[in-house]
């Protein structure tokens, strides 16, 4: 379980976050939403310690992320953000491999390698695997970086806006890996979010923040709701039942 | 049932470096011996182990700071570190005067190698920690570091008196064809013990280069291990610093030879690749320099002058990308 307690960040007179105290379970699909400038991936960011808090405190099953050895942490939690940009010339499988240094140290075992071929099959990136990561498209670059956590196999695997850059294909395929990561594998998967129809159709958990707070927690039939999301983005956004998922239509304004 | 990997290619493109070193080193020491060869041996013999102390202190030094940077642009020497070595030597001689012209050189360079951690930490925690994101903003920033550093150190030289203005223009005017061979004992053991410190880390080099994020996603303690290696720098630039004095380009050239031509950026081989780079450049320079050109030309003119180009050449293509 994540919990954080009373967490802030501020940044010299703007409070980012402020004061948020929240539980996620473990197990499941939790989807972070929120207008920009809501303080989502700063959030994210806390709890996976890549962000010094302001104050307050998060613990993951039980150990205080910012007291506990980094390395004991990166075999309980991963966390991938947003753009990946690298210099380095490292080809996709030295990447992935990567995944295994909180267990080996930079001295993969055949165990190591089982966990690596396995990452790049569950993220199809066999094809790619001797290709440098700096010659991919945007999709499959960001495929390796996910295969490279995958593959770091940790029981909470913290995503900060995932599907940025990547077109409807890779999407779909990127949300239906996590949602199989979820599923088969037991994973806790966190994922900061903008397109709230992805968050309705694979979530089993919203968090909604707005102001540096979670304005509302529920499950997608609690959260994606016209009143809900008009108080949260201040529009109105229809939603309406396709093939039994909740979409959402806010695309041309009557 | 370990998996079969396949052999590095790196490993065959370093081993050719290091035969090409140790071939030039042999030409140095051998080529052209008309007298005495004990005086012969003596005399090349300490100035090619200095030539291999500073390809050491300089190509570590330079492949680290470029890590923990995430650049291949910037250097120590470019952000005007050696130069710092050089005014922190002339304002202690200013301070303290004869006092420090009494100590022995080892003592003198034990110390200042301490002030230039603590300077060089406290630097790079103002420089890096985020509140100047612009490359080239660093790049000006340095040089300009580097030409205060430069002319306020030559300011305090004149207000030295001769004596110890002497020991201070010592390190100030040491260069490739000029090098401070009489700490080399001591610079033996401080280099030693930086690369035992780095060993601590060496796992974690690889996983620096991918970012902090990233680093810290994958368990590494990234402040602690950056400004360790941060320290490990500075102790390296002070080695290069007393023995052949401030350089320029020249650990831009030899580090970004090393990459390019182990093709690889696992530490482990670029690491000593730019060790043997620095060697070529020097050791071999020097070597067609006296004996097949047979000219007068200064080396580190021609290697600043290729190392300056290769500057060039890398912000070209960094601005138009």
């Amino acid at each position: 379980m994540i919990e954080t307690h009373a967490v802030s960040k501020r940044y010299g007179d703007t409070l980012v976050v402020d004061n948020v105290s929240l539980s996620i379970p473990r197990g499941g699909f939790t989807s972070i939403i929120g207008p920009n400038g809501a303080g989502k991936s700063t959030l994210l960011s806390m709890i996976s310690r890549l962000t010094p808090m302001s104050s307050g405190s998060v613990m993951v099953d039980g150990m205080d992320v910012t007291r506990t050895p980094g390395n004991v942490l990166a075999r309980r939690l991963s966390i991938l953000r947003q753009d990946n940009q690298t210099s380095l010339r490292l080809t996709v499988r030295d990447l992935v491999a990567f995944g295994r240094f909180p267990h080996s140290g930079g001295r993969l075992t055949a165990e190591d390698h089982r966990h690596v071929d396995e990452a790049m099959e569950y993220l199809r990136l066999d094809d790619y695997r001797d290709r440098p990561i700096d010659e991919l498209s945007g999709g499959q670059r960001q495929r390796a970086y996910v295969a490279m956590v995958m593959c770091q196999d940790t029981e909470y695997v913290l995503l900060d806006e995932p599907l940025n850059n990547i077109d409807m294909r890779f999407a779909v395929d990127m949300m239906q890996l996590l949602r199989r990561a979820a599923d088969e594998k037991g994973k806790t998967v966190v994922v900061v979010l903008h397109d709230i129809n992805f968050a309705s159709c694979y979530s089993d958990h919203i968090i909604a923040m707005r102001h540096g707070k979670p304005a509302y927690q529920g499950t997608p039939e609690e959260i994606i709701r016209t009143e809900v999301l008009r108080d949260l983005y201040q529009m109105n956004i229809g939603v309406h039942d396709v093939d039994g998922q909740r979409i959402c239509v806010y695309f041309r304004m009557g | 049932m370990g998996v079969k990997q396949s052999r590095d290619p790196a490993a065959l493109r370093l081993a050719i470096l290091v035969a090409l070193a140790l071939l030039c080193a042999v030409g140095y020491m051998t080529l052209n011996v008309k007298s005495d060869w004990a005086f012969i041996l003596e005399y090349r013999g300490s100035r090619l182990a200095a030539m291999l102390l500073a390809a050491c202190a300089i190509g570590i030094s330079t492949v680290l700071f470029q890590t923990i940077t995430h650049s291949r642009l910037l250097t120590p020497a470019l952000m005007g570190f050696d130069v710092l070595y050089v005014l922190v030597q002339t304002l202690g001689m200013l301070l303290l005067g004869g006092e420090l012209a009494q100590w022995s050189p080892s003592l003198r360079f034990a110390v200042q190698v301490v002030i230039m951690v603590t300077l060089a930490l406290v630097l790079f925690r103002v420089l890096f920690s985020g509140s100047v994101r612009s490359l080239h903003l660093m790049i000006l920033l340095g040089m300009l570091a580097g030409m205060l550093f430069r002319e306020l150190s030559e300011l305090g030289g004149r207000v030295l008196d001769p004596s110890e203005f002497g020991i201070s223009q010592g390190v100030a005017q040491a260069s490739f064809s000029r090098m401070n061979t009489e700490l080399l004992a001591v610079a033996v053991v401080v280099l030693v013990v930086a690369c035992l410190l780095l060993m601590r880390w060496r796992r974690s080099l690889d996983v620096l280069a991918l970012g902090r994020d990233i680093a810290i996603n994958l368990g590494v303690a990234y402040e602690r291990v950056v400004l360790g290696v941060m320290a490990v720098v500075a102790i390296l630039v002070s080695v290069a610093t007393v023995l052949v004095g401030p350089t320029l380009f020249f650990g831009l050239l030899i580090a970004n030879l090393a990459y390019w031509f182990t093709g690889s950026q696992r530490h482990r081989w670029t690491l000593p690749a730019s060790v043997m780079a620095g060697v070529i450049c020097l050791v071999g320079g020097q070597l067609l320099l006296e004996h097949v050109f047979a000219s007068t030309l200064p080396l580190a003119l021609v290697i600043e002058l290729a190392g300056g180009l290769l500057f060039i050449a890398l912000l070209m293509r960094g601005v138009r990308q």
